[in-house]
């Protein structure tokens, strides 16, 4: 019901706006909902706002054991 | 002097008319059978192996008027020639008909007609004949462009939707959707900001460059409005073949799939202004590829999928991870969504 | 790095496949709550993919198909009036009221604005001092912040040109309402990945705990979809019924508590009508008295129509999974995308659309 787009901090002027990238398309953001992000931050957008920050490296991580898990589960069918 | 505006009086048939065309388009589109200013154009046809005319039209309208990567001028002159591209055609003569809005001003005129010049050029075809009207301001947007062509068809060439073939390969001459993603970051609707250019360029070189190679080339479509979807579901009917795409071979430019992203925009329903795709027999696919990447305008060139006997009259994309759907065409305008 | 991009996915999909293949033992029947997952499902071909025993079923997540049509008339009788600027998400100009839709109101030169933020209606309200303008704010709970934060800026601005109509619903009341209700078949739920981002993983734990249902809070790319539709099989296989989050590169355990005071602070729950499940209580948002002013129903008058669904549409079961869309009778003949019956063909992430356009003729 809701799309959700990640993408990444590229400057942050005043009133809590910020400019964030989306593959390389800019749009103006605002940061009520998540002041705490900075520049060259992750975050999902949704209706122009972000929604939440998003850890690059998390993701890896859990894509890491997605397919570790894998891996294993396979040898031992 | 600055400013200059179209009026009324530019259309009313009189002197103020006259000195348009003298002053603005005759030397502009330069050529002999438009400085005759006859009520028609006459143009020699060359004689030989090419019986069978393409004939075809088309009217513009687009909002911005210059948008990066092009503007309404040069998408007049393309799309038509890329409509008589599509037939294998070689064009002979282009007609351009205006509308202009009251209060237009000149300047902005000369800047569509230097560029409708140069598209012109770069397809080797001139405008041949033209009209021009004026309505009161308010009742266009700035100004309307329809344009016609005509080319001549060598006999060697019968390309139509209806001839895909079982085990044709499917080919696009490059990423899609570049033109509509330009032209709405260029109309600023939704603050997008981007390096996004229309593809808006004649492809009749390059189909001539493929034709060289391959005359057999079952079909050939440009997909502007509707996109590529659309084009292919079109050929799956008017074929009554099935057509199998790999959602992973289409090309498609980052920032495209971003804007994608973002206004939950589905990119097979996005039209192209300068690209091609191609139904070509599978022996001669290598080399019709071939010789749309050392063309210019297809060096990003790629199959994308294949005419299958299956599925007939539809459009089956595997999809990255192994599963399937269908591809319909077009229905409605794409609005941006949020969910 | 795109952290949702999963460059490997064409190896380990099929890998997922075999895992759930192995788990699928008997059949098992999962909602997807979410339309945007309905969509997802079906542009990766996921469907395509899964063994016979394991049914997805499309649930009430879409916001264009619960919003009941005379809802769409008020907005359409807000758009007719005189120098009034009505701003919506673009998902809604097409949803058919009883006579007319935004789209059509657009052709005849009311100005309706397609905007991507609730802050672009804001911002038109700014530029435009002279006209009304209103948001027709529809949403869950993911979009709810988002508009609560827009009325806060127009309140800051003093925006006293600007107006909210509110046709805001919340996911775990339906869900509950869904299930009380009796008549749905399901042994677990695919849960909202973006809603869950405010909401966190609570609002869902009285699945497991009072209807022994399982839930997986899960992401979007097709990988997220297939590693939350086998999730849900191993729970079943070890014998547990619980709440997993497996969108976790983005869903906090807590959600976002900033997001859900903003949205406290403007709004307050009301009972709500949702096409095909009627009125659940609780399970809408209004504004609260200090930003009353905004009311678009207290400033204008706008009586709320109850409308008659259209006679053979089946949306109401198709939203509560009890039927499929092509087991409609009007599904592809009379109700098609360009000519919606029906608010789930409307929306592109209404299961019948999304059955239509990606699925037609296709299925299994």
């Amino acid at each position: 019901m809701c799309l959700g787009i990640p993408g990444q901090i590229v400057s942050i002027t005043e009133n809590q706006l910020a400019v964030v990238d989306f593959n390389g398309v800019r749009r103006e953001v605002s940061l009520m909902l998540c002041p705490e992000l900075a520049v060259g931050d992750y975050c999902l957008v949704h209706v122009g706002f972000a929604m939440q920050r998003l850890e690059p490296e998390e993701a890896q991580e859990t894509m890491e054991l997605l397919d570790e898990f894998l891996e294993a589960s396979g040898e031992s069918s | 002097m600055k400013d200059k505006r179209i009026t009324l009086s530019h259309g009313a048939g009189g002197r103020l008319s006259h000195d348009l065309i003298e002053e603005y388009f005759v030397p502009c589109f330069d050529n002999d059978p438009l400085r005759a200013l006859d009520d028609s154009a006459v143009i020699p046809v060359q004689s030989g192996q090419a019986n069978r005319l393409a004939f075809t039209t088309d009217s513009y309208v687009v909002k911005p008027l210059f948008f990066p990567g092009g503007d309404i001028g040069r998408l007049a002159i393309c799309g038509t020639v890329n409509d008589l591209a599509m037939a294998g055609a070689r064009p002979l003569g282009l007609t351009a008909s205006f509308i202009l809005e009251e209060g237009l001003s000149l300047e902005d005129l000369k800047q569509v007609l230097v560029s409708m010049k140069g598209a012109a050029a770069e397809a080797g075809v001139a405008v041949v004949a033209g009209d021009t009207k004026v309505v009161e301001h308010g009742a266009a947007e700035g100004l309307y462009i329809t344009t016609a062509g005509i080319g001549q068809i060598p006999d060697n060439v019968t390309i139509t939707s209806a001839q895909a073939k079982p085990g044709d390969a499917v080919m696009v001459s490059g990423p899609i959707g570049d033109h509509e993603i330009a032209v709405l970051m260029a109309r600023g609707e939704f603050s997008l900001q981007g390096e996004v250019e229309s593809d808006c360029a004649p492809l009749n070189s390059l189909v001539q460059a493929m034709l060289k190679v391959c005359p057999a080339i079952h079909s050939l479509r440009d997909p502007t409005r509707g996109g590529l979807a659309t084009v292919l579901w079109e050929i799956a009917q008017a074929s009554g073949k099935g057509v199998v795409v790999e959602e992973g071979a289409v090309p498609i430019r980052k920032e495209v799939k971003g804007v994608c992203d973002l206004l939950g925009f589905d990119p097979y329903y996005l039209a192209n202004e300068g690209k091609l795709v191609a139904f070509v027999p599978e022996k001669e696919a290598a080399k019709v590829l071939k010789a749309m990447q050392k063309h210019p305008l297809g060096k990003e060139a790629t199959v994308i999928g294949k005419v299958t006997l299956g599925n007939p009259g539809k459009v089956l994309l595997h999809t990255p991870i192994g599963g399937h759907r269908l591809l319909e065409p077009l229905s409605g305008e794409q609005f941006p969504r949020i969910c | 790095m795109n952290p949702h991009n999963r460059p490997d996915e064409g190896r380990l999909a099929p890998r997922l496949i075999e895992e759930i293949t192995r788990l699928a033992d008997s059949p098992m029947r999962l909602m997807e709550v979410c339309g945007t997952h309905t969509v997802a499902i079906f542009r990766s071909g996921i469907r395509s993919m899964l063994p016979p025993g394991v049914e997805l079923i499309s649930g009430p997540g879409c916001p264009v198909c619960v919003t009941p049509a005379g809802e769409i008339d008020r907005a359409i009788a807000l758009s007719r009036r005189e120098d009034m600027i009505l701003a919506t998400f673009g998902d809604l100009m097409r949803v058919p009221g009883s006579s007319s839709s935004l789209q059509e109101e657009r052709a005849q030169g009311r100005a309706v604005r397609v905007i991507l933020s609730p802050l672009d209606a804001v911002k038109i309200a700014e530029e435009h001092p002279d006209k009304t303008v209103c948001f027709f704010g529809v949403g869950f709970e993911t979009t709810s912040p988002a508009i609560a934060a827009a009325v806060m800026e127009a309140q800051r601005k003093g925006c006293n040109n600007f107006y909210l109509l509110s046709s805001q619903r919340l996911i775990p009341p339906a869900m509950r309402a869904l299930l009380s209700a009796g008549k749905v078949n399901i042994d677990g739920f695919i849960l909202p990945g973006h809603v869950s981002v405010v909401i966190g993983k609570a609002p869902y734990c009285f699945l497991a705990e009072e209807f022994s249902l399982p839930g997986v809070i899960t992401g979007f790319e097709p990988l997220d979809i297939l590693e939350g539709i086998y999730l849900l099989l191993r729970q079943r296989k070890e014998g547990r019924t619980e709440i997993e989050i497996q969108y976790s590169r983005v869903v906090q355990k807590e959600g976002n508590p900033r997001a859900r005071g903003i949205m406290g602070e403007v709004f307050a729950p009301v009972d709500a009508r949702w096409r095909g499940l009627g009125t659940i209580p609780a399970s809408g948002l209004a504004l609260r008295d200090g930003f009353s002013q905004m009311d678009a129903t207290q400033a204008f008058d706008l009586p709320l129509q109850d409308i008659a669904e259209t006679p053979g549409c089946l949306c109401g079961e198709v939203l509560q999974g009890l039927v499929r869309p092509p087991e409609c009778s009007l599904f592809g003949t009379r109700c098609t995308p360009e000519d919606p019956v029906g608010p789930c063909m409307v929306s592109t992430e209404g299961s019948c659309a999304a059955y239509y356009k990606y699925g037609r003729g296709n299925e299994g």
